[in-house]
């Protein structure tokens, strides 16, 4: 897949797997786990550019006597995903229009 | 490895990371770490699934843009006093060569690394014009010189399927130039900072 639009489809994917509720890293990759693998240090990227553009914020919280750090969406990062589902709709529209125009070939 | 042993030694090959981030990062994997024992598994389980502390440098470095590694690099530890700036600016005959150098010999091993590449490619561009160069000879001579004809056969063919070796070129001058950029960053990353 290509960088750009891989690096985007990633960042949607983990504001998902928090949307719902609170998570933490070993939860977000296990729960991403059946759709794609997502290594550690891919993961630290992503949150820390989420974190940065606003789309969540982090917080520890005490867990079995040491930290953990929770990652909660924001305002920003639900538009974000809505934004996406969009942005695809938009994408699986071409989609349709090249498979078309590939069948009358 | 235990998980101490596996996040001092991360931490060791991250020297070249700001302070703040390489915390970061040990805490990050820590938890990590920490979560997969308290799932069950068992510290080495734990470890192995994260992979090698050598694989998770390669990782980050990929993920650091080697501008931000460089410029840490190059910011001093404390300001420069007065006396400092004066000998850094007045032994530039000293410093200076070495720099040239050190930037003519990076730009020597790039040209010679696409060396290969640009042969490849000057076969076809040669392809192409042996093959307009006999379809124009042939043209010219009346459509009786074949020798022309032969040419231009000759170099339509040549030229399609040297359009293969380029592609295959180019892919992999590509991936080995990735490599490398991924390698520089892993020593700037790695190196010790005084």
């Amino acid at each position: 897949m290509d960088a750009q639009l891989k690096r985007g489809v990633l960042d949607v994917c983990v504001l998902a797997a928090i949307k719902n509720e609170d998570s933490y890293g070993y939860k977000i990759i296990k729960d991403l786990k059946p759709i794609l693998e997502l290594s550690e240090s891919t993961l630290y990227t992503i949150l820390k550019r989420l974190e940065e553009a606003n789309m969540l914020v982090v917080r520890s919280a005490e867990y079995e006597g040491r930290l953990r750090k929770y990652y909660h969406i924001t305002p920003n990062g639900l538009r974000r995903i809505e934004d996406f589902k969009n942005e695809w709709k938009e994408i699986m529209e071409i989609y349709a229009f090249i498979e078309r125009e590939e069948r009358y070939l | 490895m235990n998980k101490k042993q596996f996040l001092d030694e991360l931490r060791s090959k991250l020297v070249g990371l700001p302070d703040e981030e390489i915390e970061n990062r040990i805490s990050f994997y820590e938890e990590m770490i920490n979560d997969r024992i308290d799932e069950g598994k068992s510290e080495e389980e734990a470890i192995n699934e994260i992979g090698t502390v050598d694989e998770v440098v390669r990782e980050i470095a990929k993920d650091t843009p080697l501008v931000s590694l460089v410029k840490h690099k190059m910011k001093p530890k404390r300001r420069l006093r007065g006396w400092e700036v004066m000998l850094v600016i007045f032994s530039f005959p000293f410093w200076l060569p070495v720099v040239i150098t050190a930037i003519a010999l990076t730009f020597a091993a790039i040209v010679v690394m696409w060396s290969g590449a640009i042969a490849v490619y000057a076969v076809e561009v040669s392809m192409i014009v042996t093959t307009f160069w006999g379809v124009g000879g042939f043209i010219a001579s009346g459509m009786t010189d074949t020798y022309f004809l032969g040419a231009a056969l000759l170099g339509f063919g040549g030229s399609i399927l040297m359009v293969f070796a380029c592609v295959g070129v180019t892919k992999g001058m590509c991936r080995l130039t990735r490599f490398m950029i991924i390698g520089i960053k892993s020593a700037f990353i790695r190196k010790k900072r005084r």
